[in-house]
């Protein structure tokens, strides 16, 4: 007798070579912006304005020729894209540092290239701080989608909730005279829908795409009632809520640059730092979060060690809910300053597809509602600056990228195991 | 009680979710009527709370109790009768075509959304979720509006070659999301919400180039000319009516419709695909090419909404002849269990809302209350427990039976 | 800790799953369950776990009435379950999923993993697991992935332990191991329901012996009782292990499959350059513990799974790189392991379900429509032939029990011009009945001149009624040898150990 022969490598992967995808994305978009907006690129100069006269410490504005500038920005992001082939074909794959370098400069090409012999020039103050604005609902969306899809709930009613949120701050922010209690009954509110959601998915196992759908229908149907049948023909008493007042933080909102964007904001930018590493915390690093996964990975072994799957999965769908609705707070209360009918108009369709593009993870869904941001901004910003430029392909482009990473990620990247199925015990 | 604890521990999850989806669409018409009922119980409650008069008069209800609960009942049957008046039958009318006129439109407004609500249940019966039917109509729209505006042919054939770009756009449209899920297993409602935005940025350039969709001599607002006379839908009813030949589209469809789902064997594999993908692939089916398929036929209905807007329209056309009819056709293929007679009704239900609308904001109530009823309904259809537990129905018990005997016996009886 | 079951009984709608059992475990004792796939033990264990809740009868622990709302309790009072299917979390670490659900923190309600990892290397130290704390569930072995399950249950202090059908997954070397562990588990006082059907290890660890059948105990038998002995105890008459067959009449070659290797989904290499032919009129069996390569071999054979190298022959007509479709026109039927998953369509009619893979021809289709009228008189006809117990030829296949949901299947299969019959665990969670049904029209189907290839993790079934074994292990053949090959013999094989 002999044992049969085990050979290293069976029953472990087979040699796969890691993608190509990303370095060659790297080097084509390098290629593009060296010769498109370097070598044929604009003759004028680009003025980079680094400050919004508020800071104390000024940087001058940066005066440069638009093809140089392109040419050199071009040239070195062909060489990291260069090296992510070289770590490609080692079998490495390009860090995601290096990977956020390259965005750094790619924005600054496209930016430069835009507003070349534009007067204001490139005002990175405006830019940067409407991108982190106009991100709020999608990060706080996003958050709603991660916390209900982690533990194995879709959440497609993001659109609902955050209109659900806005309405509510609104009207209560105006009614009461108190901005802070609006916002507080916005996350109630929304918190409320969200157990609509909840139970019909968890108790009555009601397919949550379905009821998603369907909630974001009927909060759109009860806003665009409440506002023409009601809150329309008085206004001032009703939706006049104004935004919060922004509160500059000592010493850091005056650093150059970041300071204006970062440390002068509302309450709705301060809650948002503080609440997006607390879930990565909580989700990642403590008991809770543990469960929560496990919950959304298998729920019946969760049951099986004692975990109460129904109610971990309906608090987390629920206080996912009630941050969405902070995120419709954050559109009333935080930028707009009154209602608009059906106002989030497919936010919490963007949220949803942030939460993929971020992993379900609470630091890229922020990255990702980031991006989303910057594209909002630069097509009001790109139609001054250089107008004529083909707007709606600036629009598309995060949908596309969204598009690109889902098809991409697929298979690579998985969401979690039990997502979007019932739970029954027995 | 004890019965319903039995029928929930019995089948097992996976089953169930699924037996709760065709629970939906097995369509059993005392919970549909009841559920339209509450939709419109609780949509008379917004208008009454909603109502200034109402308000003002219960206020001081101790004043004038009558005049209170007067107020109730005229503000109910003020927006509900305004509804009837302008989408089934006006009586006010002193003719024939006066008083049969609300009823033509809503047919008028019904047959898009019947078209378009056919092709979100033909997914949905392949189990797809399309949310796509918006992203699909507009891209239909741009080229439907690219040949009833640019090119020149006779009549009726113009018309024809319309309405058939506008149907093969939508399919090529539909066609991305089904290889985008075969080829990566992308999600298709994320890929069709995505899509759907790219669509409207497209239609939008589109519509901005002179060259192609713009009108003529327009400038910075995208809008369209005026489709040809050649490729309008002419009016089946004279210009008394402004119904127009959408409607026959829309008959087609369904008739296709039921033959493919019911009598065709693509309907079969469309319908195994749908149940059970994994057995679907072991009896020889290409399961990937089946959700191209789908999608791409699914679309081709939407394309004909497409063509029912755009071929219609008296002036140019803007992003906003859509309507938001792609949305509500995920509506009423759910309303509707995603079967052709389903739909039909579920359409005319929907169409009467818009038909009635102008008629309820001349009376004084927002019409916007329908926009409410409506997801009640669908709500109320789509979970079932809801509507059980509103009028405290019987669960239906499990009709699964163990025992070889009982089913011996009845190979014995037979 | 002494515990009692007393008149336990579990009803599923009309369907009686425990009816009146009771029992007594020992402290320190090995109580085995022995039952037939369905008999009910596993519902009676889940009644025990506090997952199902009985609708009469009482657990004692110690002598006191307990009640178990939930899993969590019945761990509180010292049970422990090692699942059939393990309840890990493939993509948490070891200590993650050992502290699941009683996790040690830190201050602020942080997770205190490095506690974790002290927990699991205690233990898996004290019982010589070889368990690495931080390792994914996903990259470990089954038989590793149990150890984690029972090292979850004696974190939290299990003192009686069910491990149900735990040998379901493992090599019989990894069984032996097992039985090791048991032992270990013993001489610390920790008591045991050891739930099978396999006769041979209840005989090798158990103390005592209960025999359930149709939910019911039946008796209580002693560890020394002979296999015939139990055997009949659990099925409830004397079983003929033996299907009658003929001597085979063995014609040309039909499937010749050379050198075929495949991946799964994970890029691991599941068969791994295989090679053997059948030939007409002969039932090839190929043996061996489940997630060998049996499964990915079955799929790639039909097409489901690319083949990476290699190639597949029916009838000399080279099926390498055909889809499904084009496979089962060359006239390869296929019973699928899963049938609910592979097999069948639930929500669709018993006539709908015969027409399956019919749809793209006669006689169930006329151009694109479907022939309602031939579909029906087919469906009849073989609801009659293959004894299909349902109302109706429009039943839903998800209201037939399993054996007639099985017969649907087959009859779908062989009612077909077939050259090949790939049967992949025929009789899995089907009726006594049903089984002789079964493999009497595999039986016939191979004397009809068909070439037959079963694919089984019983060797019971293999032994019945093959002509040749083929004993797979990790993705290889051990060995083809021929039917009177003894059950040790294939034990061995069935371990990755050549004669």
């Amino acid at each position: 007798m002999k044992n049969v022969e085990v050979t290293p490598g069976m029953f472990s992967s087979a040699a796969v070579k890691p993608s190509l995808k990303t370095p060659i994305t790297l080097v084509a978009a390098a290629m593009t912006i060296l010769v498109f907006f370097g070598f044929l690129g604009k003759s004028g100069d680009i003025t980079f304005v680094w400050s919004d006269k508020r800071e104390l410490i000024q940087l001058p504005p940066f005066v440069v020729n638009s093809m140089f500038f392109c040419t050199v920005v071009g040239a070195l992001l062909l060489m990291i894209g260069l090296l992510s082939v070289a770590l490609n074909i080692r079998g490495g794959k390009t860090p995601v540092w290096l990977i956020a370098i390259y965005a750094l400069g790619a924005m600054m090409a496209l930016l430069g290239w835009l507003a070349t012999e534009a007067t204001q020039g490139v005002q990175m103050v405006f830019i940067l701080s409407n991108t982190l604005v106009l991100a709020i609902p999608l990060i706080f969306g996003g958050m709603a989608g991660i916390m209900s899809e982690r533990v194995g709930v879709v959440n497609i009613a993001i659109e609902g909730q955050l209109l659900s949120g806005a309405f509510v701050a609104a009207i209560v922010g105006t009614i009461t005279g108190n901005l802070y209690v609006g916002m507080i009954a916005a996350m109630v509110a929304a918190g409320l829908l969200s157990t609509v959601l909840a139970s019909l998915a968890i108790k009555y196992l009601v397919e949550q795409i379905i009821i998603g759908v369907l909630l974001n229908v009927l909060v759109i149907g009860i806003t665009n009632f409440l506002y023409s049948a009601w809150v329309d023909d008085d206004s001032i008493n009703l939706n006049f809520p104004g935004t919060f007042e922004k509160i500059p933080l000592p010493f850091l909102s005056d650093i150059p640059i970041i300071g204006q964007v970062f440390f002068n904001n509302r309450i709705t930018v301060y809650l948002m730092f503080i609440l997006v590493p607390l879930l990565w915390y909580v989700l990642f690093r403590t008991k809770l979060g543990l469960r929560a996964r496990a919950v959304g990975e298998h729920p019946l072994a969760a049951d099986t060690v004692g975990i109460n799957v129904a109610r971990t999965r309906f608090w987390w769908v629920t206080i996912g809910g009630s941050i969405a609705g902070l995120g419709g707070a954050s559109l009333t209360l935080g930028n707009v300053g009154s209602f608009g009918r059906e106002m989030s108009a497919g936010l919490g369709f963007i949220a949803l597809a942030v939460v993929i593009l971020g992993r379900w993870q609470p630091i890229y869904v922020t990255l990702g509602a980031l991006l989303f941001g910057f594209t909002i901004i630069m097509k009001v910003w790109a139609n001054q600056v250089s107008p004529g430029i083909p707007v709606d392909f600036i629009t598309m482009v995060p949908y596309l990228v969204t598009l690109v990473a889902v098809a991409g990620f697929a298979g690579k990247v998985r969401p979690p195991a039990a997502s979007g199925q019932p739970y029954v015990k027995g | 009680m004890r019965k319903k604890k039995e029928a929930e521990v019995t089948k097992p999850a996976q089953d169930k979710a699924t037996s709760v989806l065709h629970e939906i669409m097995a369509g059993d018409p005392v919970r549909i009527a009841l559920s339209v009922l509450l939709g419109f119980i609780i949509g008379a409650i917004f208008m009454v709370v909603f109502d200034k008069n109402v308000v003002k008069a219960w206020a001081d209800f101790g004043a004038d109790p009558n005049y209170a609960l007067s107020t109730v009942w005229w503000t109910i049957s003020d927006g509900y009768g305004a509804l009837f008046r302008g989408s089934i039958l006006n009586f006010n009318g002193d003719e024939f075509a006066t008083i049969i006129r609300p009823f033509t439109e809503t047919l008028r407004f019904a047959a898009p959304l019947i078209m378009a609500g056919l092709g979100v249940a033909l997914t949905f019966r392949v189990g797809l979720f399309n949310i796509g039917a918006t992203g699909q109509i507009l891209v239909g729209l741009a080229g439907a509006t690219f040949v009833s505006t640019r090119l020149e042919m006779p009549i009726i054939i113009h018309m024809l070659a319309s309405v058939f770009a506008a149907v093969l756009c939508a399919m090529l449209w539909g066609m991305i999301v089904g290889i985008l899920k075969a080829r990566t297993g992308a999600h298709e409602v994320i890929v069709t919400i995505m899509l759907n935005y790219v669509a409207l940025s497209l239609f939008t350039y589109l519509l901005r180039q002179p060259n192609l969709l713009l009108e003529e001599g327009g400038g910075g607002t995208p809008k369209s000319d005026r489709p040809d006379g050649t490729a309008r839908l002419g009016l089946l009813f004279g210009p008394e009516f402004q119904l127009h030949y959408g409607l026959i589209f829309a008959i087609l469809a369904v008739v296709f419709y039921w033959w493919l789902m019911e009598k065709s064997t693509f309907g079969f594999r469309f319908r195994m695909v749908g149940h059970n993908p994994s057995a679907a692939r072991a009896a020889g089916i290409k399961v990937e090419n089946t959700f191209v398929w789908a999608l791409a036929i699914s679309a081709g209905f939407s394309g004909l909404a497409a063509a029912n807007q755009g071929l219609s329209v008296d002036g140019g056309l803007t992003t906003s002849i859509e309507a938001g009819i792609g949305f509500d056709a995920i509506t009423v293929a759910l309303l509707g269990g995603s079967r052709a007679g389903g739909v039909v009704m579920a359409g005319l239900l929907f169409g009467a809302f818009k038909a009635g609308s102008s008629t309820m904001q001349v009376a004084g109530v927002s019409p916007e209350v329908l926009g409410v009823v409506k997801a009640l309904i669908v709500l109320f259809i789509a979970a079932p427990p809801i509507i059980r537990a509103f009028y405290r129905l019987p669960v239906p018990g499990p009709k699964v039976f163990e025992s070889a005997q009982k089913a011996k016996a009845a190979k014995v009886i037979k | 800790m002494k515990l009692e079951l007393r008149n336990i009984t579990k009803r599923f709608g009309t369907l009686v799953a425990n009816d009146n059992i009771s029992l007594t475990l020992a402290p320190g004792e090995i109580l085995s369950l022995l039952g037939e796939n369905g008999a009910g033990k596993s519902t009676l264990m889940n009644v025990l776990y506090g997952l199902l809740q009985p609708d009469e009868g009482q657990i004692l622990i110690d002598d006191k009435e307990v009640k178990f709302s939930g899993p969590g309790e019945a761990m509180a009072a010292g049970i422990g379950m090692v699942h059939q299917h393990f309840m890990l979390i493939p993509v948490f670490t070891v200590a993650e999923n050992v502290v699941l659900g009683h996790e040690p923190t830190g201050k602020v309600g942080n997770l205190d993993l490095e506690a974790a990892r002290k927990l699991v290397k205690e233990i898996s130290d004290r019982f010589g697991f070889d368990i690495d704390p931080d390792a994914k569930i996903e990259d470990l072995p089954v038989g590793a992935q149990q150890r984690v399950e029972i090292i979850k249950s004696l974190a939290r202090d299990a003192r009686i332990l069910v491990l149900d059908e735990p040998t379901a997954v493992l090599t019989p070397q990894e069984t032996d191991e097992l039985m090791e562990i048991m032992r270990g588990l013993k001489a610390n006082g920790t008591s045991i329901i050891f739930i099978t059907h396999k006769l041979r290890e209840v005989q090798k660890v158990a103390d005592r012996i209960i025999v359930i059948r149709q939910g019911k105990v039946v008796s209580e038998a002693s560890p020394k009782a002979t296999a015939g002995e139990l055997a009949s105890l659990m099925v409830g008459r004397e079983v003929d292990l033996d299907t009658k067959k003929k001597a085979p009449k063995i014609g040309p070659e039909t499937l010749v499959v050379k050198d075929l290797t495949v991946l799964d989904d994970r890029n691991q290499q599941m068969v791994n350059g295989i090679s053997f032919s059948v030939h007409d009129g002969e039932i090839l069996a190929i043996a061996g513990v489940q997630g060998n390569g049996q499964t990915e071999l079955a799929e790639a054979i039909l097409g489901l799974r690319k083949i990476h190298s290699g190639s597949i022959e029916v009838a000399g007509q080279d099926l390498t790189k055909s889809n499904v479709r084009q496979v089962l026109e060359a006239g390869v039927g296929y019973i699928p392991e899963d049938r609910k998953k592979d097999g069948l369509v639930g929500q669709f009619s018993i006539a709908e379900n015969l027409m399956l893979d019919g749809s793209f021809g006669k006689p169930f289709a006329k151009g694109v429509q479907i022939d309602f009228a031939k579909r029906d008189e087919i469906a009849e006809k073989l609801i009659e032939e293959f004894d299909i117990r349902t109302p109706s030829k429009d039943t839903l296949a998800k209201q037939l029990s399993g054996g007639n949901q099985q017969k649907v299947v087959v009859a779908r299969e062989m009612s077909r011009d077939l050259k090949v019959l790939i049967a992949s665990q025929p009789t899995r969670g089907v009726d006594v009945g049903s089984i002789e049904f079964i493999h009497e029209q595999i039986v016939a189907a191979r004397d009809a001149g068909k070439t037959v290839v079963i694919i089984s993790t019983e060797l019971d079934e293999v032994l019945a009624l093959a002509d040749r074994i083929a004993v797979m292990y990790r993705g290889r053949i051990v060995g083809i040898v021929d039917a009177k090959t003894t059950r040790e013999k294939l034990g061995k094989m069935m371990a990755g150990i050549a004669a």
